[in-house]
C-alpha cells in the first residue's frame, strides 16, 4: 500500500490500463474512493497514467476534469513515469536550521537535474517535501519508503551510490 | 532469554536502528545465546538513537547511540547482563531528559511493544474505555469538557464542547475523524505516538465514538508517514480481532469501526475542512464555516474531528479522571503537552510537561543549547506558520493565552531552534514562498497574496525602495490576517511580521523603521 514505486518492468499500455480498470471497479463503493484508487495505481505503476483518468472517472461517476483537478491538486501524485527511485529532499524549517538548503543544492548538483526531474541514468526522481517528522534528526531524506537522517553532501552521496549501484540492503 | 528493546520509529530506523537490530540478532546466534528482541517505540531522546535497552534484574538498561558495528564490542562487555560500557547509559528511567518529563499521553511509548495488546492492557491500556462504556455518553463528554483539554492540532478549541455538539445532533451516521495530517515542521509528536503506541489513539476514538454515537471512525494520516500507515493498519486489524472494535465493542453493545486513509501530501489539507473534503476524495479545498463539521462534516453528517495528541489524551482521562489531567497545567492550559524539539540543538527530542514551562528550560536544560555550539537566536513555536520568537521572550510560560498576547502560538509544540547564522528575512520569505506552495487556492489574500508576499521581501532584502515596501508587506499581511479564509493564509504573516518585527536587522533596517 504505502510503496512510493515499486520499479516493474513497464507493461503494456493495454495491461496497464486493465490494471486500473481493476483497482477502480474493487474501490468504487469506498466512501470517498477517490484518493484510495489513485494510491493503488500509483503504487502499482509507479505514476498515475493519462489513460486512467477517464476510465477512473467513469467507474466513479465523476467528470473526467475533477479526476484531473483531484490529481493534480496533490503533490504526491505524478503523471509521469519517476526513475527507478524517489528521493525526497525535506526543505522545511527544521531541516533548513541545519543545513538543508546546503543539501538541496548538493543535491541538484550531484544528480545533475532540479526537482520534478529525473537524473540521466534514470536512477532517481529528485522531489522536495515539506517536513518528513524526523525534525531532531535533520536534514532529512526519504529514498522510496525509508529515512535518512542527518544527511550532509557525503552522506547524501553514499545514498545515492547504493541506489546507482542497486537495491540497498540496509537503511 | 534476554529482552532487549530496539526502536522501530521512523527516526531511530533514519539513524540506523534497523541495522542495529539486525547485528544484536545475527551477534547472538553467533555466539549462541537466545534474545528476545522487542521492536519498540522511540523514547525520544534522539540524539542516543538507536538507543538499546536491555532488560536486567535491575530494571531497564540503556546503551546509546549503538550502531551496527558497536555490537560486538557490546556483547564483550556484557550487554546482555547490563554491564559497563562507553555507551552505556544506566537505568533508562533514571535519565534525567526522561525522569524529569511529566509524560501522560506518551506513558508507554517506548516501553511496550507498540503493536501488543497484551502490552498494551498490561500498561493501563483500554481502562479508559472499559470505564466509558460503563458511562452515559454524556458524562463520558462531561469528563473529557471537565478535563480541560483543548485541541492539540493547534487551535486549543475545548475538545470536550465540540464532542457535546456532536452528541446533541440528530443524524443517521456521525464520524470520528482523526486529523493525523501532521504537516508542521519541527513536529512529530502525532507520528511517534501512531508508531509507538496506536492503541492509545485508537481506544481514544472509540472513547469518542461511543461517546458521541459514531460508529466510524477514519484516520487521515499524511502520506509522508509510510511506517505510520503499516503500524496503524495492523493495529486495527488487531484489536478489530480482539473485540476492541467492530459491532460490539467490549461486548458493550456499541459498534466502532475505524479505517486508516493516506493522505496525499498537501499541507492544507491538515486544515479541518480541507480534510473532510480530502476524505470524501476531492481536492482539500477549504469550506466555509458555518456549517461547523460538527453538524455537517464528513459526507455532511455530524464529525468529531480533532488531532492525534487530543485523541490519545483522552483514555488517560477517562482512566484517572477528569481533575487529575487538569491538575497539571496553568491558566486555561490544562495538562501536559508533548514538546517537539528540534532543528539545531544537542539534545533533540519529545519532551512532554505540563503546561507552564518555558522555551529557556526546555531549549536549554532538556534540549542542551544549540547543536552548533553557536548562540540561539531565534526560535520557530508552533510549525509554519508560527512566530519567530526572540531570546527576550524565552522566559514566557508556554500557555495558549500568554502566547496568543506576544502574536506567537504554541500551536502543536513544535520548537525549531535556529543558531545566530540564521537570516530571518530569508525565513520570512520561506513563510511566503510555502503558502504559496500549499495554498489550496479558494481565497484570494492566501492563493495571491502569499506570491505577492515573496515579491515584497525580495525588494526589499535587495534595498528597493525599502521603506515603502516594508509599508506594503505590512498592508499585505493585514489583509491576509483578516481576509482568509482558514488559518494557512490567516497565519503565514505571524512568522514575517514576528521575523520583522524581532530581527529588523536582517531585512536591512533599523529598530526605529520596523516599528
Amino acid at each position: 500500500m504505502t510503496a512510493v514505486h515499486s520499479s516493474p518492468t513497464q507493461p503494456a499500455a493495454r495491461d496497464t490500463l486493465a490494471r486500473v480498470q481493476a483497482i477502480a471497479d474493487a474501490h468504487r463503493d469506498l466512501p470517498g474512493a477517490l484518493l484510495p484508487i489513485l494510491h493503488a495505481v500509483q503504487n502499482e505503476i509507479g505514476h498515475v497514467p493519462d489513460g486512467a483518468v477517464p476510465l477512473i472517472a467513469q467507474v466513479l461517476n465523476l467528470s473526467r476534469a475533477e479526476v484531473h483537478g483531484v490529481i493534480s491538486f496533490y503533490h504526491h501524485f505524478r503523471t509521469e513515469a519517476p526513475g527507478r527511485h524517489v528521493v525526497q529532499v525535506c526543505r522545511a524549517e527544521a531541516c533548513q536550521s541545519v543545513g538543508a538548503m546546503a543539501l538541496e543544492a548538493h543535491a541538484k548538483k550531484a544528480l545533475g537535474c532540479d526537482y520534478h526531474q529525473t537524473s540521466a541514468d534514470n536512477a532517481v526522481t529528485l522531489e522536495p517535501v515539506y517536513c518528513l517528522g524526523n525534525c531532531a534528526c535533520g536534514p532529512s531524506i526519504r529514498v522510496d519508503d525509508e529515512i535518512v537522517g542527518r544527511v550532509d553532501a557525503a552522506r547524501f552521496d553514499d545514498v545515492i551510490g547504493e541506489l546507482r549501484d542497486g537495491p540497498r540492503s540496509t537503511t | 532469554m534476554t529482552r532487549i528493546y530496539v526502536p522501530i520509529d521512523s527516526s531511530a530506523l533514519s539513524l540506523g536502528a534497523e541495522r542495529t537490530a539486525r547485528a544484536i540478532a545475527a551477534e547472538a546466534t553467533k555466539r549462541g545465546v537466545q534474545v528476545d528482541i522487542v521492536r519498540n517505540g522511540s523514547r525520544g531522546l534522539f540524539w542516543l538513537e538507536p538507543l538499546v535497552e536491555v532488560e536486567t534484574a535491575q530494571g531497564r538498561i540503556a546503551y546509546g547511540p549503538v550502531q551496527a558495528k558497536d555490537v560486538a564490542g557490546l556483547f564483550d562487555a556484557g550487554l546482555l547482563d547490563g554491564k559497563a560500557h562507553a555507551l552505556c547509559l544506566g537505568p533508562t528511567e533514571a535519565i534525567p531528559y526522561l525522569k524529569k518529563q511529566e509524560r501522560l499521553t506518551f506513558a508507554r511509548v517506548g516501553i511496550t511493544d507498540p503493536l501488543s495488546i497484551d502490552d498494551y492492557v498490561a500498561h493501563d491500556g483500554y481502562k479508559g474505555l472499559q470505564n466509558a462504556v460503563a458511562m452515559s455518553g454524556a458524562d463520558v463528554v462531561k469528563a473529557v469538557t471537565d478535563s480541560g483539554l483543548r485541541g492539540r492540532g493547534g487551535a486549543a478549541f475545548p475538545t470536550g464542547i465540540k464532542w457535546n455538539t456532536v452528541l446533541g445532533a440528530q443524524a443517521d451516521q456521525k464520524y470520528i475523524v482523526c486529523n493525523a495530517d501532521e504537516g508542521d515542521s519541527g513536529t512529530f509528536s502525532d507520528r511517534m505516538l501512531m508508531e509507538g503506541d496506536p492503541y492509545c489513539l485508537i481506544e481514544g476514538m472509540t472513547i469518542a465514538g461511543i461517546a458521541v454515537g459514531a460508529t466510524q471512525g477514519y484516520i487521515y494520516l499524511r502520506s509522508e508517514y509510510p511506517h505510520a500507515f503499516r503500524t496503524l493498519a495492523e493495529a486495527i486489524r488487531r484489536a478489530r480481532a480482539a473485540g476492541y472494535l467492530g459491532a460490539d465493542v467490549l461486548g458493550s453493545g456499541k459498534a466502532f469501526e475505524l479505517e486508516v486513509r493516506m493522505g496525499a501530501g498537501a499541507y492544507v489539507c491538515g486544515e479541518e475542512t480541507s480534510l473532510l473534503e480530502s476524505l470524501e476524495g476531492k481536492r482539500g479545498v477549504v469550506r466555509f464555516k458555518p456549517p461547523l463539521p460538527a453538524l455537517q462534516g464528513l459526507f455532511g453528517r455530524p464529525t468529531v474531528i480533532n488531532n492525534v495528541m487530543s485523541l490519545a489524551s483522552v483514555p488517560v482521562i477517562l482512566d484517572r479522571g477528569a481533575t487529575f489531567y487538569r491538575d497539571f497545567g496553568v491558566g486555561r492550559s490544562r495538562g501536559t503537552l508533548p514538546f517537539q524539539l528540534t532543528g539545531n540543538l544537542r539534545h533533540g527530542g519529545l519532551v512532554e510537561k505540563a503546561f507552564g514551562v518555558t522555551l529557556r528550560e526546555l531549549l536549554y536544560d532538556y534540549g542542551g543549547g544549540s547543536a552548533s555550539g553557536r548562540p540561539i537566536r531565534a526560535v520557530q513555536v508552533g510549525g509554519p506558520l508560527g512566530a519567530y520568537v526572540p531570546e527576550s521572550q524565552f522566559d514566557v510560560p508556554l500557555d495558549y493565552e500568554a502566547y496568543a498576547a506576544m502574536q506567537a502560538m504554541v500551536g502543536h509544540g513544535g520548537l525549531v531552534a535556529f543558531d545566530d547564522t540564521v537570516d530571518l528575512a530569508q525565513m520570512a520569505r520561506y513563510a511566503m514562498e510555502f503558502c504559496a506552495i500549499e495554498s489550496c487556492g479558494k481565497c484570494t489574500p492566501c492563493r495571491i497574496g502569499s506570491t505577492r508576499g515573496v515579491e515584497v521581501i525580495d525588494r526589499i532584502i535587495a534595498n528597493e525602495d525599502r521603506g515603502r515596501n516594508i509599508a506594503l508587506l505590512q498592508s499585505l499581511c493585514d489583509t491576509m490576517l483578516a481576509g482568509s479564509l482558514c488559518a494557512l493564509g490567516g497565519m503565514a504573516p505571524y512568522p514575517v511580521l514576528s521575523a520583522l518585527n524581532h530581527f529588523p536587522e536582517d531585512f536591512g533596517i533599523d529598530q526605529s523603521a520596523a516599528a
